[in-house]
């Protein structure tokens, strides 16, 4: 998904009427927002954020310096670790990893939905509608909390919703 | 191994918060304190973390990786990160403010250090002409917690504190392909404005009439006030040697691109070169040849003469400097250095032969090492433990000349103060650096000679073969040759015209190209700078100092004992024509890094770009003018698709300007290519050929095509003219380009070959290069045979040897030596090392047997 659609999906979630355009720049596409008081913000985790605040839905980006720290963590990591990275083997241990880490959380920064898990999930869509079935259920959890995002209101919007099997086919693997 | 439990990669730093959660980057967790101390978040931050997150850091780990883990230099590890540097600098140089986010340091200044300071803390890898980064970083890196935090970080060990890290990485190959990006040229093509289309098309129905006439030849070439005044120099050869190709494209082939481009851009050109003669070098050539030192230069300097002309180089003057000018311009400056006060005497021990009569240069000694106890260690270094010897301290001294042993006398030197002239070099160094063209090893180089102090250098030499040093009691010695070989240019100059001092004493008016390898730099950045400056005769100075680095020959070095590599004179005996050579050589110039000399690589440049690419599209251009409309170039009525070509083909031209403006030989080079690409595109999109047969409409099209295209292929060959002047010529006289659009190149790109222009015949300009030719090449010039070299022939020496058996005699020693060295150097085998010395003394022996008389020449050809 180009970078200038997924802002425009994120506008719609955040329920702004009024849409932006935004431009592409260099070989990797990335955003251009050119807005109307200020100069231009470049960068796709920037614009979400300047995004959210003109929304006034500050709390998406966390509410304690905590929170707030580890938003930025994850939305580092989307941009630098999702981005880009689409190798088999690049995907698995992306998989692998935040599959160990959602082990004990319901969203990213535990208990809060935040603009991290809308575009962790934005990010990795492309590579969950791949999954196999015994894919999903290896990476249990994340498939749990990628099952929980695209039911939240308002956030998958047109984009297709995966299937995620309630129960279990192949417990040896566990 | 594994720091965050959910992390596959070992990662840090990583900071776990008492939540037990983690924060594993950098900026997380300085954005994690920056939080906790009240600051509040803002977009013009966010983009900094989030342009250090994707874009530094992928470049900076690459860089780093080359650095610290492969052991790469210079301009491989600031390769991949030029471009993130530059748009650094440019932020804070557009926005005038000292931080990146404004008036005070913010969280953005701190990562984007932290990150960068292992790296720039090496001056070498902070680019000088990046003012604005420059400053910015030297704020942050003087204040207190920034320096505390380098010395706990970096433990004092610099950048390589990285390494075990570093190691643990993967190859950053996945930069690689990312790193073609500093190829925007073709990007930016894309979007074309209207603008640009409107311009390109304007200039281009100027056509010949907005060629300027030909500024007059003038001879001889001086100054003009008003004008630009160019002075091309190319480092001196030295005449004991036949110069190989390295040495060629380090020097005067650069240099003559440069001065063909600056004659096209009607510049007032004067481009100079000469052999270097004086020195011991020469002296010890001459024995072996047994010939005079005047004889030797004689011999030699036509040698080089003869190659350089067969490369087409377009010297205005190849001179030398065994002149009389030479000796009274030396004499001159030194005496105006005496007399301020720059030059003083000490003594020096050194070793003197009784028996020759003579004290003994370093290379004429030889004796036992006082550190490591090795029998053959040399006057200036042991081969064995590599130190650094003083001569005098050679244990058991030998002449190398007659064997006997040398005694330590005390002699009296002359020295320049250079100390003395240290400031007025960096006074001198702070106006011309900034805005020029110096490459950046050469800034480098001088860079660390400064920082480590001016010491004083003795500037004569108990030699014959020199300029004499004009004061009493020096009668016996001349200069050193680093104090004089600089001065060559000047003599040199002198030599062509009466009134060289409006070349040299013309600071105001003259800009001075000077063109050399890399280990040049020191004497023409430096010692010259400070004799001339000392002087106080306002000499002209050097603007753009131009450094190569080094050219390889396939795996190895050339050389010239051991008979690997191409040398200027075996050039022609190849069959490839001098063209070919200038172009494979200037393709692959060392142009910030090294690079190599390779057969199959040559092969593979001719028969892609040349044949293929070049070629082939300015042959079927004049073809079809030729085969299509009887030779007559066609009406041409441009479409808005023609209109972008023309606009493309300019934005091409004007970077080609742009770069060889910045001497940046080899990527202008690719520029022409690129046109020819386009060019052959553009043919193959519109298909004339078939147009020709078809409708009225067709066939104008077809006519539009060809005449656009051939004169493409016109503009082309004036661009190709700096590299292979000959096809350049042949392309001109197949299209008969009308005479001042041959010899001027302009910024624009004017239809020089209007509608009803008569060409001539055309034919194909390039052969191709066929492999068994290459591989017979390859193994005649020895390439990629690191073994040692057959046996040496055993010639069998008699009493009554004669020269031409002495002769023979002492190459095959010369020869075996360096086999010995290059063996010891190698950590060879010891049986096999002391085979090696035990046919060098043989063969030693059997010399000293032979030498029963003086030498005479020798009648034959020496024994390659």
């Amino acid at each position: 998904m180009a970078a200038a659609a997924e802002l425009k999906l994120l506008e719609k979630s955040l329920g702004l009427s009024k849409g932006n355009k935004y431009s592409a720049q260099g070989e990797r596409q990335i955003p251009v927002l050119q807005t109307n008081n200020g100069p231009s913000l470049t960068g796709l985790t920037t614009i979400a954020a300047h995004l959210v605040k003109q929304a006034n839905k500050e709390y998406l980006l966390g509410s304690t310096a905590e929170e707030k720290a580890i938003v930025q963590q994850w939305l580092e990591y989307r941009v630098t670790r999702v981005d880009g990275h689409s190798s088999k083997d690049d995907v698995r241990t992306l998989l692998k990893d935040l599959n160990s880490y959602l082990e004990d959380k319901v969203y990213l920064t535990g208990y809060n939905f935040t603009l991290a898990d809308i575009l962790l999930y934005y990010g990795l869509h492309r590579f969950v509608v791949d999954l196999t079935v015994q894919e999903k259920e290896k990476y249990l959890n994340v498939s749990r909390w990628f099952c929980h995002i695209q039911h939240h209101p308002g956030i998958r919007q047109h984009l297709s919703a995966v299937v995620f099997i309630k129960n279990r086919l192949y417990t040896n693997s566990h | 191994e594994c720091v965050v439990p959910f992390l596959t990669r070992p990662k840090v730093p990583v900071l776990q918060l008492d939540s037990g959660n983690y924060l594993f980057s950098t900026s997380a967790i300085c954005r994690y304190f920056f939080l906790l101390s009240g600051w509040e978040q803002d977009d013009l931050t966010n983009q900094w973390l989030e342009w250090e997150a994707t874009e530094l850091q992928p470049a900076l780990s690459a860089a780093l990786y080359y650095l610290v883990v492969q052991g790469k230099k210079g301009e491989d590890v600031l390769g991949p990160i030029r471009r993130a540097l530059t748009y650094i600098d440019h932020n804070l140089s557009r926005r005038s403010c000292p931080f990146l986010a404004g008036e005070t340091e913010s969280l953005a200044d701190i990562v984007l250090w932290g990150a960068l300071y292992p790296l720039l803390q090496d001056p070498a890898y902070l680019p000088e002409e990046l003012g604005a980064l420059h400053s910015w970083f030297q704020t942050l890196s003087s204040q207190e917690p920034c320096q505390r935090a380098a010395e706990m970080v970096l433990k004092q060990q610099g950048v390589l504190a990285l390494r075990p890290y570093l190691q643990k990485q993967p190859h950053p190959s996945s930069f690689e392909g990312g790193a073609v990006s500093n190829e925007p040229e073709e990007e930016e093509l894309a979007t074309l404005s209207e603008e640009e289309i409107a311009m390109a098309v304007s200039a281009w129905e100027q056509g010949l009439g907005s060629i300027p006439p030909l500024r007059p030849q003038q001879n001889p070439v001086l100054p003009v006030a008003g004008e630009r005044n160019v002075l091309i120099t190319s480092a001196l050869p030295y005449v004991n040697n036949v110069p190989h190709l390295g040495n060629i494209i380090g020097c005067v082939l650069s240099a003559d691109v440069f001065a063909r481009y600056s004659r096209l851009r009607q510049w007032n050109t004067l481009y100079l070169c000469g052999t270097d003669e004086y020195g011991t070098a020469t002296e010890t050539k001459a024995m072996e040849e047994g010939l005079t030192p005047q004889e030797i230069c004689d011999k030699y300097h036509a040698i080089h003469a003869n190659i350089y002309r067969w490369f087409n180089i377009s010297f205005d003057i190849f001179g030398r400097t065994t002149t009389p000018q030479q000796t009274k311009i030396t004499q001159d400056i030194f005496q105006r250095l005496l007399t301020r006060g720059f030059v003083f005497q000490d003594t020096m021990e050194q070793l003197r032969c009784e028996h020759c009569a003579r004290f003994l240069a370093d290379r004429f000694v030889e004796g036992v090492c006082p550190f490591c106890g090795y029998e053959e260690a040399r006057g200036d270094q042991c081969d064995k433990c590599g130190k650094l010897i003083n001569a005098i301290e050679l244990k058991k001294p030998q002449c190398k000349v007659c064997r006997s042993c040398p005694v330590v006398k005390s002699s009296q030197h002359l020295f320049l103060d250079l100390p003395k002239l240290e400031k007025r070099l960096e006074e001198w160094l702070g106006k011309t650096l900034p805005g020029s063209d110096w490459t950046p090893n050469a800034r480098f180089i001088i860079r660390s000679w400064l920082r480590d102090g001016l010491k004083p250098r003795c500037i004569t030499r108990d030699l014959k073969w020199g300029t004499p040093v004009p004061l009493e009691g020096f009668e016996d010695k001349v200069f050193y040759v680093w104090f004089d070989a600089t001065i060559g240019y000047v003599s040199i100059t002198a030599n062509y015209t009466d009134q060289w001092e409006r070349w040299w004493k013309n600071p105001e008016q003259v800009n001075l190209y000077q063109f050399m390898a890399k280990d040049n730099v020191p004497f023409h950045g430096l010692v010259f700078p400070c004799s001339a400056l000392g002087a106080e005769d306002n000499y002209t100075l050097v603007s753009h100092l131009i450094a190569t680095e080094y050219l390889n020959y396939e795996d190895g070095k050339f050389s010239k004992s051991r008979g690997v590599g191409v040398f200027g004179d075996m050039a022609q005996d190849t069959g490839i024509p001098a063209d070919i050579w200038r172009f494979y050589l200037l393709s692959i110039r060392p142009e910030g890094q090294d690079s190599a000399f390779s057969w199959t690589d040559m092969l593979l440049k001719n028969n892609s770009e040349l044949l293929n690419n070049l070629g082939n599209f300015i042959n079927r251009a004049g073809m079809f003018v030729s085969k299509f409309f009887g030779g007559c170039v066609p009406e041409m009525v441009l479409t808005s698709d023609d209109q972008r070509l023309l606009a493309h083909v300019t934005l091409e031209l004007q970077h080609y300007h742009q770069l060889l403006e910045k001497v940046r030989i080899r990527e202008a080079l690719r520029s022409i290519l690129t046109i020819s690409r386009h060019g052959n595109q553009y043919i193959q999109v519109n298909e004339p050929w078939k147009r020709i047969k078809g409708s009225e409409a067709d066939r104008q099209r077809a006519g539009t095509v060809t005449g656009l295209a051939v004169n493409i292929a016109a503009l082309l060959s004036v661009m190709l003219q700096p590299y292979m002047p000959t096809v350049s010529a042949t392309i001109q006289a197949q299209l008969q380009l009308p005479a001042p659009a041959c010899s001027v190149l302009l910024t624009s790109f004017p239809c020089t070959l209007p509608a009803g222009h008569q060409i001539g015949t055309v034919s194909p300009l390039f052969q191709k290069l066929e492999n068994d030719q290459i591989e017979s090449l390859r193994q005649r010039f020895g390439g990629g045979q690191a073994k040692a070299p057959p046996t040496p022939v055993v010639v069998e020496a008699t009493a009554t040897a004669g020269p031409q058996q002495i002769q023979v005699l002492m190459d095959e020693v010369t020869k075996q030596g360096n086999i010995v060295r290059e063996l010891k150097a190698q950590k060879a085998d010891k049986n096999q090392v002391a085979a090696e010395v035990a046919k060098l003394l043989d063969l030693k022996k059997q010399l000293a047997l032979a030498e029963g008389k003086p030498l005479e020449t020798p009648k034959g050809k020496k024994k390659k």
